[in-house]
């Protein structure tokens, strides 16, 4: 009885104290989760990045310890790897392009067109593909987009065929894949949009295509922008789909992979690259105002 | 160029170490290992006798190696060997030679199926010791073209058990590719007549391929060795793999890729592996696998055992059992592959294990160049001529693809 007595003094203490001290509190608040994030997130960043300093011994692959460039001037100086790192972006910025023309329509008719009470389903219905595994998913798409598959057949009577396996198959999925991650965010703005907007536009005499124009890609466009850093850095980073179905194309992951145990230096200088195109993503996309859509 | 002082230093330790292995004598003659040329690793000695089993093992495998039955009911033999021994296996799945190699650097395990790529490596790093093959009773079975070769010794010194082998074959769809093809210029020089459908390994030691093909038709270039090529050599390969390129439709490194691959007919001809065309064919695909007049590459697998085993004796009986005649049938048989061990050929359950497979057939194998780490001393014995590093083989790989 006295202990518990004694116990409830002590936390009551405790209490008033962090009463008395804000400033205590938050940082208690906050110290475990501020740790992790510099520990294991910026930690881990600024390890990649000393390490891609280092060399290594060209037949034992063993890392020597010794400080050079190196690494990054051959990422300047080689061709190879100018050439690929501006080949990923391409298809980055395609499948995000792509990602944007068909979320927009999906989601104009899942947050304004459908009944209200079918809207949370459309909603779920969009994030199925998500509950599949990847690897399934591309498997799959390398099946439809093999020769003489499900694709070449559908689109025989018309006398083409499919890409096949290739730089455009690599688009094609990872736009599939990473859909939904554009579709949810561009539906919540279109969703925010205040039908009085649209109202207000029709009584001046705009018709439908000139209040898309000035009244509902202005105010969506955050949206579409914060969608498009998921769908870009998703695909930036990706080198499984483009190993399935890119046919003999390379992106910067697989050079990173390629390298990663034989020459581990110059596989962090690789990963190095598409940090620093994601960070300037970011802040042009912070200039368009869109991080508070995120 | 990446010469630095590091390279320098590691060289200058490379020679202190091999001075020390010349002051003693504990090999067992009989060398013939072109590493001999100026490779020396360093000085470990094998054990002269077992202790008792330590209750575990650590192995990394190709998968397909180490089966307890747990992927396929009729693959075990691990529990029979966990009786006997009472040694515990644990093992650790490997994709790719690379990662044998990283992950015995680790000094976790006790042993690795290495193949001829990634064994050079290991033993010039020390992580791979000697072993005692008169501590392998059923090591006299092995075939001898198999003993004491320059992916498995130096300089007579043996650094592991043979496992198997297999050669990389031209394999292409009967129904597609007319006339049937016998020669590797048929991914090579008369490529472009299947423009996008033909296939190769995804990996540096794809090469090699090149070279041996470069070997028979540009004898200008005086090739003797795939994997021993001196600048302009390796430059004639890495030329004919760009413009292979052109025609390649997908480079594989899983094998259920390429079967799938050869299946729909998105690929029609490239290189494969016995096993490949075996499953392919089962699965209906119009295909055949032939050895061409040039020879093939190919691979030979070795169990090698760690420098910081933990666990030497049970490693040894691992050895010991993974190439007693009806495990090593029942293994090769599993993954589709020759067997090392002579008398394995009567012990499989398919009696044409060791016909398809030619596990017996040596002028067959007189054709096969198996896997080894191209290295700066020359592994064909020339002197005076630095060959290109197996380093130089990965950066060139990562350009030829583009």
């Amino acid at each position: 009885m006295t202990s518990t007595g004694q116990a409830a003094g002590s936390v009551r203490r405790l209490a008033g104290a962090l009463h008395r001290r804000p400033r205590l509190r938050l940082s208690l608040l906050l110290g475990a989760p501020l740790l992790w994030l510099v520990v294991a997130y910026l930690g881990s960043l600024a390890v990649l990045f000393l390490s891609a300093l280092w060399t290594t011994d060209s037949f034992t692959s063993e890392v020597v310890k010794v400080w050079s460039a190196e690494n990054f001037s051959a990422l300047v100086s080689e061709p190879l790897y100018r050439q690929v790192a501006l080949r990923s972006i391409g298809v980055a910025l395609a499948v995000t392009a792509l990602c944007a023309v068909i979320a927009f329509p999906v989601a104009f008719y899942t947050a304004r067109v459908a009944h209200p009470r079918r809207r949370p389903l459309l909603v779920v219905a969009i994030l199925t593909p998500l509950w599949a595994s990847y690897l399934v998913k591309v498997y799959a798409w390398r099946l439809i987009l093999s020769a003489q598959g499900p694709l070449d057949w559908v689109l025989a009577p018309f006398g083409v065929s499919g890409p096949g396996y290739g730089r455009a198959a690599t688009v094609i999925v990872l736009t599939y894949l990473w859909l939904p991650y554009m579709i949810l965010p561009v539906h919540a703005g279109l969703e925010r949009l205040p039908e009085s907007l649209l109202d207000a536009s029709a009584d001046l005499g705009a018709r439908s295509w000139r209040t898309f124009r000035s009244v509902v890609l202005p105010m969506v466009l955050p949206s579409v922008a914060a969608g498009s850093v998921f769908t870009f850095s998703l695909s930036l980073g990706d080198y499984i789909t483009v190993q399935i179905v890119g046919g003999k194309t390379q992106l910067i992951g697989n050079l990173v992979y390629s390298n990663v145990t034989l020459n581990l230096p110059l596989a962090a200088a690789l990963g190095t690259v598409p940090v620093v195109v994601i960070v300037l993503y970011l802040l042009a996309v912070r200039r368009s105002g869109a991080s508070s859509s995120l | 160029m990446r010469v630095n002082p590091t390279l320098r230093a590691a060289a200058a330790c490379m020679a202190l170490l091999a001075a020390a292995a010349c002051g003693s004598s504990d090999s067992t003659g009989s060398s013939g290992s072109p590493g001999a040329g100026g490779f020396h690793p360093p000085h470990l000695a094998a054990r002269s006798t077992l202790g008792k089993p330590e209750g575990q093992v650590n192995l990394i495998a190709w998968a397909g190696y180490v089966e307890d039955g747990s992927d396929d009911p009729g693959a075990d033999w691990v529990t029979d060997f966990e009786k006997r021994t009472g040694c515990d296996v644990h093992a650790r799945t490997a994709a790719t030679s690379d990662e044998m190699v990283s992950l015995m650097k680790t000094g976790d395990y006790d042993a690795v199926s290495a193949s001829g790529d990634a064994s050079l490596r290991l033993i010039a790093s020390g992580d791979a010791a000697p072993v005692n093959t008169r501590l392998v009773p059923h090591y006299k079975d092995v075939f001898p073209g198999l003993k004491n070769r320059a992916w498995n010794s130096v300089e007579g010194v043996a650094y592991g058990i043979p496992h198997g082998r297999g050669a990389n074959l031209l394999m292409y769809n009967t129904r597609k590719v007319r006339p049937a093809p016998d020669s590797w210029s048929a991914v090579f020089d008369d490529a472009s007549r299947y423009k996008g459908r033909v296939t190769a390994y995804d990996s540096p030691i794809y090469i090699a391929d090149a070279a041996l093909y470069l070997s028979a038709t540009e004898p200008g270039l005086h090739i003797k060795d795939p994997y021993a090529l001196d600048q302009k050599q390796f430059d004639a390969a890495v030329g004919l793999l760009k413009k292979q390129n052109a025609d390649i439709g997908e480079y594989w490194s899983d094998y259920l890729k390429e079967i799938s691959a050869f299946k729909t007919g998105d690929s029609v001809v490239g290189t494969a592996w016995q096993v490949i065309a075996n499953l392919a064919k089962s699965e209906g695909a119009d295909v055949r696998a032939v050895l061409p007049k040039e020879g093939a590459t190919g691979w030979s697998d070795t169990w090698m055992l760690s420098a910081r085993a933990k666990h030497p004796t049970c490693a040894y009986k691992w050895f010991d059992w993974i190439i007693s005649p009806k495990v090593n049938a029942e293994v090769a048989e599993y993954f589709g592959e020759a067997p090392s061990n002579a008398r394995a050929c009567d012990e499989s359950a398919d009696k044409n294990l060791c016909a398809v497979f030619h596990a017996a057939d040596e002028p067959y194998w007189r054709k096969v160049h198996y896997w080894t780490t191209p290295i700066e001393q020359c592994l064909d014995g020339r002197t005076g001529v630095r060959c290109v590093p197996y380093a130089k083989w990965v950066q060139a790989w990562n350009e030829i693809k583009g």
